[in-house]
């Protein structure tokens, strides 16, 4: 077979791109040749349309009082009054206050974390030992957020919990952390380091074994220790998967993670823990304010599509390859 | 080669340091396991640290005789192994033609699929689209509104691209149909992709849950990890009551540890296939096409 290939592509110069001959009745337009290759394509075009371009059209209920009796095409138009609930709702306020707290809280503690350890780990030798400490800590990537929440209720429990039995032993009265309005934060940042840091490594790693180790060799007859090599060599190759990562994280400054926050929270923090979505799944699913929500998730969506293009022109104009 | 003493002093330190992050990563599981091992009474006078007391099986005595628990753990199966089919199959269906150079149209399609990456209608027009087509408290919400990733079709695409076009000629010369080139050529060939894929899909069958709570209210419909919600927030937002009854939830403490472990067992039997995968499943989507 592989030799009838070669024969094929020898009749046929490879700049040359020509749909590969079929054998034709009289003028048949290309499209049709390939009719079965559209063909296979629908079913999941067909998801595409319905369940991510309809919601889109969908958020046209956004500018009116919905009512799922009605439907969209009955329901009358009320402009922009849900855009000017939202600015005025003190509750919106908050909830949004609260997104980029947290987003920018994960941001400031959580990058940093994947690639210390990543540099860490680049300087241990002993393979074994590093593929050991590898394998420990990507664990909890692979762990739903139920999984997780569940063990942090365990532990954290002002009752029986065994991170109030240790500050027992020191004398510290227990802290209820799940329902404490000063440590609920604390907690999401401290629970997202440690179930995501480790799967983070995974692309620096990448990274740092493309770095040409003659760059290391010449630093070496030079006279640099590891200190120096890390410092001009490793840190200097990284710069642009940071950069790129970085960019990445701040568009998605509105993603906060929410089902992190909809296992761990409960009515005691809602004030610090309430973030957009959340928000709209509380009032809108439960409460059936359908417009409403709809309108505070299209402002959402709008700001992260303009936060997602602002970050692909900005990759661009420090030389790299885009997003797309 | 040579190391100074600062060196020596750094590789000790950067040793111990990373056992510690690893330890970190481990302790809060070891806990969690030594409870569902434990005694009730030792629990609850707050003895148990890493390992068990008062060594038992009695909570997972508990766990397998729970019809609730095998009807979630069966709904979450069937959700996870139809749906990574359905993901793989539908991906790889789009993915295919939208690699080949010579067929027309692919540009627009590749947009709105990219498209949907960027930009979403949210949670509400979604809900509605779901409860438009009855399929609230049905067994295909699960795997209908995930049926297509679109990270998945540009991965399988891109890999779709790089294998050799002599391929698809000899093939089309021995009488092989266009889907059967697919099938029968690239498909075999891009098993390393697909199976990256399929892992890819599997563990966000098996861990999601947002998806059931928002369009399942049926029991018997529960996955595992809804059923696990159910369990741990019972307690939790119930914590602040009365002292008794606080009291009888804790005995149920070891309980619920060995319910989370008993959830957790699964993904832990294909973590060391799942870890191999993944890595390169990353790499594979850095490849730009």
């Amino acid at each position: 077979m592989a030799k009838r290939g070669t024969t094929v592509s020898a009749q046929r110069p490879a700049h040359l791109k020509v749909a590969p001959e079929l054998p034709r009745k009289g003028r048949i337009p290309e499209a049709f040749r390939y009719w079965d290759l559209y063909l296979i394509m629908v079913p999941g075009l067909l998801f595409f349309v319905i369940f991510k371009y309809v919601p889109m059209w969908g958020t046209l209920i956004a500018f009116q009082d919905y009512s799922p009796f009605a439907g969209i095409r009955n329901s009358p138009w009320v402009g922009l009054e849900h855009f000017e609930r939202m600015f005025n709702s003190k509750e919106f306020y908050q909830v949004f206050i609260n997104t980029l707290l947290i987003s920018l809280y994960k941001l400031f503690w959580g990058f940093p974390a994947p690639i210390i350890l990543a540099l860490m780990l680049n300087e241990v030798r002993h393979m074994l030992f590093k593929r050991s400490i590898q394998t420990i800590v990507y664990l909890p990537h692979f762990l739903s957020w139920v999984i997780v929440g569940g063990v942090l209720i365990n532990i954290l429990s002002p009752s029986t919990g065994i991170v109030n039995e240790i500050l027992k032993y020191f004398g510290i009265e227990p802290i209820m952390f799940l329902g404490d309005e000063r440590w609920f934060r604390s907690i999401l940042v401290i629970s997202d380091i440690w179930k995501s840091a480790g799967w983070g490594t995974i692309i620096y790693l990448a990274a740092l074994a493309g770095i040409n180790p003659q760059l290391y060799e010449a630093a070496t007859v030079d006279g640099a220790n590891r200190w120096k090599q890390v410092w001009h060599i490793t840190l200097p190759s990284l710069l642009p998967t940071i950069a790129i990562l970085f960019l990445l994280n701040l568009s998605s400054v509105l993603d906060v993670g929410f089902e992190q926050i909809l296992i761990l929270y409960n009515s005691l923090v809602y004030s610090v823990g309430d973030v957009i979505e959340t928000y709209v799944y509380r009032v809108g699913i439960s409460q059936g304010e359908f417009s409403y929500t709809t309108a505070v998730g299209l402002f959402k969506s709008i700001i992260a599509l303009i936060l997602v293009v602002l970050a692909n022109s900005a990759t661009k104009k420090m030389g790299h390859e885009g997003i797309w | 080669m040579l190391q100074t003493n600062g060196e020596k002093v750094f590789n000790v330190v950067n040793y111990l340091l990373l056992i510690v992050v690893a330890l970190l990563a481990l302790a809060p599981f070891l806990h969690v396991i030594a409870q569902s091992l434990s005694s009730h009474r030792a629990i609850v006078s707050g003895e148990v640290g890493l390992w068990p007391i008062e060594w038992n099986l009695l909570a997972y005595n508990e766990v397998v005789k729970d019809n609730a628990f095998w009807r979630s753990f069966y709904v979450s199966v069937l959700r996870t192994v139809l749906g990574t089919f359905v993901n793989v199959a539908l991906a790889s269906m789009l993915a295919y033609p939208l690699s080949r150079t010579y067929l027309k149209g692919r540009g627009p399609i590749m947009f709105i699929i990219v498209f949907s990456m960027m930009f979403n209608g949210g949670i509400i027009p979604t809900y509605l689209v779901v409860k438009s087509l009855n399929l609230i408290n049905t067994f295909w919400a699960f795997i209908i509104p995930m049926a297509v990733g679109a990270f998945a079709v540009i991965v399988l695409k891109n890999f779709f691209q790089a294998v050799p076009e002599e391929l698809e000629d000899s093939a089309r010369m021995d009488g092989c149909s266009n889907v059967g080139i697919l099938f029968r050529i690239f498909i075999p060939l891009s098993m390393p992709a697909i199976a990256t894929m399929a892992l890819f899909h599997a563990v966000a069958h098996w861990n999601a849950f947002f998806d059931a709570v928002l369009y399942i209210q049926n029991r018997n419909l529960f996955p595992l990890q809804v059923f696990l919600r159910e369990l741990i927030q019972f307690n939790s937002t119930n914590a602040s009551l009365m002292d008794n009854l606080e009291r009888q939830m804790i005995a149920n403490e070891s309980l619920k540890a060995a319910t989370l472990i008993a959830a957790t067992v699964p993904i832990l039997l294909v973590y060391p296939a799942l870890q191999k995968y993944f890595i390169k499943g990353i790499m594979l989507g850095s490849v730009k096409g």
